[in-house]
């Protein structure tokens, strides 16, 4: 499968080298070592496990709404793992195979998801920012992100990831065209899952593909079979090794698919077919690179169930967690609290000391009948 | 020591932080080579380059989302968005990251980062180049909201706001620019923000006012002094947000009336935020209403009809005259 080109017009490549087959194009498969490709391999299984015991978590009550990233492993490991710790990770909020890579604990996304606030924190040293919801908002980050490490004189490149959605957002035109301006160390790497919620890719945009829109800003533009880890992550290398040469920033689109639902508030039968889920299912990047790996003599024994106890364990200790001290969400509106906010705390902090209160909210009073309302009211049951 | 106006007050506050202050930067529309449309930047690109007086693409929303991304990585980008009225193609880059990033990441990240942006009427400008609209700023956790009266204080409070490891909005009244001189010392001053100033004291009517209705105020007070035989504490907030409550409930737990002046519409303004603080803190001092003298709860009027929608002093007075009849 050599690269070819797409539009006549356009200099766009669309980049596959190990397809749903496990047809391999060994031309261009890249260089990783055994443990690399093991240790790749062990990251996608980690991120399907644990996206698959989140939604049942989530299920259960135990977090709340959840995006899960199933089908997306390898657009997200291969282009992450291109990365040195040095270098800064930007998320949207369905990156959490590739946020495990940066060194999230799992608990910390037990935590993001159950709705509190040190689940976002990144480690002292880490460089990462935690995901950002509203949606293309952080892609102006990363290009700040990466002018400041050039205005350093610092050795940094910069990925960000958003979605086929995103690119409709006015922050996604004016990131990369800042990032072209600029010419700052930058990867943007889009997941094209095809769905934005309910809102298939042809009424997203009515471009052939969204590699192109690069071109527009001056920017290097590949499309890539983003459920091949070989093909994202030799692409995702070749742009990291150009912003780090001082030659740019680069956009990637990662053809992929939301296997599961938008988040676990979604019900996607609504919108899309079983048959086109099922047509999807048969391109599990996990599928081809498991039979790659056997290829190669690379699988080993018990991975699955090293990685569930790894799961349990986390899980477990995400559960035996105190309950978040409610007085620390005073700690960090500001550096330091005005008058106000100081008075406020001691509000909360006195009703905390009272025997009679606890932190819990109130249940709320019955509501009175409405004015006017008739008993026989055909509301009434 | 020089006399100058506030302009030139802002320009040496940039000057002198980013001298002292490496990791200073400064981005926005026109502020390289042009030196912003009003002159604020004038000079620092030729005297620090490109590289830190950065002429941006026409974007307000990467404007402060790069500068966000910058703030994070620990620069201190200081942003110019060249009218106020155009704030809102960046808004919520101010209100969902440079706001939040401190709580979001409970205190690893921060955004310490200025945004300046001219506002106010009384220039005889089109739509959108004429709108007070620190309401929306001063209402958010995690904001400061700052606006400065003259020369003097505009450069105090500049340097403050680029100190300040929160981020800071700051209003320049382009009515102000060029209004007055001011003798601003030659060092580095900066102003402690969240203080208001006293600028006139008298014990029968607190006047609380902001920006260029300080001087509107102080107007009203004179004349109440001179005509009435009133004598008018004056508060210049220096600071909206976070509100300097302990001044202003002093005040009127002295004088007894209150009335609040600002260009911002009536409901929900900042003069709401400020009459609720009276009632919590000195009720019991009340003699009077609190009034409010604002510019009307309709949109843009156009420079044409703009006198009679910003206040003056024949408002302030009326309303003043009635607080102290009551």
């Amino acid at each position: 499968m050599p690269r070819t080109p797409l539009e006549p017009r356009f200099s766009v490549e669309y980049l596959s080298i190990l397809d749903s087959d496990g047809n391999l194009d060994s031309a261009l498969e890249p260089d990783l070592s055994a443990t690399e490709l093991k240790r790749l391999y062990r990251a996608m299984l980690l991120g399907r496990r644990l996206d698959e015991r989140m939604v049942r978590l989530q299920r259960q009550g135990r977090i709340g709404t959840f995006a899960p990233i199933k089908g997306q492993e390898a657009s997200q490991l291969g282009s992450v793992c291109t990365l040195r710790e040095s270098d800064w990770m930007v998320p949207s909020f369905r990156e959490t195979a590739a946020m495990l890579w940066r060194g999230w604990p799992i608990e910390k996304l037990l935590m993001t998801f159950a709705g509190q606030l040190e689940g976002c924190q990144p480690a002292p040293e880490q460089h990462d920012l935690p995901i950002t919801i509203p949606v293309g908002t952080q892609l102006p980050h990363a290009v700040g992100l990466a002018y400041a490490a050039q205005y350093r004189g610092d050795d940094v490149v910069v990925m960000a990831y958003f979605g086929d959605g995103a690119t409709s957002e006015g922050d996604f035109h004016e990131a990369l065209n800042f990032a072209g301006v600029w010419h700052v160390p930058v990867v943007f790497v889009c997941q094209n899952n095809q769905w934005a919620i309910s809102v298939p890719l042809k009424k997203q945009t009515h471009s052939r593909t969204i590699a192109q829109k690069a071109l527009a800003y001056g920017l290097p533009g590949l499309q890539v079979d983003g459920n091949d880890v070989l093909a994202v992550y030799a692409a995702t290398k070749e742009a990291v090794d150009r912003a780090r040469e001082g030659n740019g920033p680069t956009l990637i689109e990662c053809v992929t698919y939301r296997l599961g639902v938008h988040t676990t508030a979604d019900d996607p039968t609504k919108y899309r077919s079983e048959e086109e889920v099922r047509e999807w299912e048969r391109k599990d990047p996990l599928t081809r690179f498991v039979e790659y790996l056997r290829k190669k003599n690379l699988l080993e024994d018990g991975l699955e169930q090293e990685v569930d106890a790894e799961i349990a364990a986390a899980v477990k200790r995400f559960e035996a967690m105190a309950p978040p001290d409610v007085l620390t969400m005073f700690d960090h509106a500001y550096a330091e609290k005005p008058p106000e906010l100081l008075a406020q705390r001691e509000e909360v902090a006195s009703r905390l000391r009272s025997p009679d209160e606890s932190t819990a909210a109130p249940e709320p009073p019955p509501s009175p009948p409405m004015r006017g309302q008739r008993k026989t009211s055909r509301w009434q049951n | 020591m020089a006399k100058l106006n506030m302009v030139k007050a802002l320009n040496l506050a940039l000057l002198q932080e980013m001298e002292r202050d490496q990791d200073v930067v400064v981005i926005g529309e026109d502020v390289g080579v042009d030196g912003g449309v009003f002159r604020v930047t004038e000079d620092l690109h030729r005297k620090f380059g490109g590289k830190r007086v950065i002429d941006s693409p026409l974007a307000e929303s990467a404007i402060i989302g790069t500068s966000v991304g910058m703030a994070l990585y620990g620069l201190k980008p200081v942003c110019e968005i060249q009218f106020s009225g155009f704030a809102f193609q960046c808004f919520h880059q101010i209100e969902n990251h440079a706001a939040r990033y401190r709580m979001r990441t409970q205190g690893r990240f921060h955004c310490q980062m200025v945004v300046r942006m001219p506002y106010g009427g009384g220039v005889r400008a089109l739509e959108h180049h004429s709108e007070s609209e620190e309401q929306f700023y001063a209402h958010i956790p995690g904001l400061k909201m700052v606006i400065p009266s003259g020369p003097r204080n505009a450069r105090g409070l500049l340097v403050a706001a680029l100190r300040d490891p929160d981020p800071v909005i700051f209003f320049e009244h382009k009515a102000l620019y060029h209004a007055a001189k001011e003798d601003v010392p030659d060092e580095i001053e900066a102003l402690p923000l969240g203080h208001a100033d006293v600028v006139r004291e008298g014990r029968d009517l607190t006047i609380i006012a902001y920006g260029a209705m300080v001087r509107v105020a102080r107007e009203a007070a004179d004349t109440l002094a001179s005509e009435d035989g009133a004598e008018c504490d004056v508060i210049d907030l220096l600071t909206v947000s976070p509100l300097d409550r302990e001044t202003v409930v002093a005040s009127v737990q002295k004088t007894g009336r209150a009335l609040i002046v600002h260009e911002a519409p009536k409901s929900f303004g900042p003069g709401a935020e400020i009459a609720a603080s009276i009632v919590e803190g000195a009720f019991l001092s009340l003699e009077a209403p609190i009034r409010r003298v604002t510019a009307y709860d309709v949109p843009f009027v156009g420079f044409a009809r703009e006198r009679a929608s910003v206040p003056d002093v024949g408002r302030v007075l009326a309303a003043a005259r009635e607080t102290l009849a009551y």
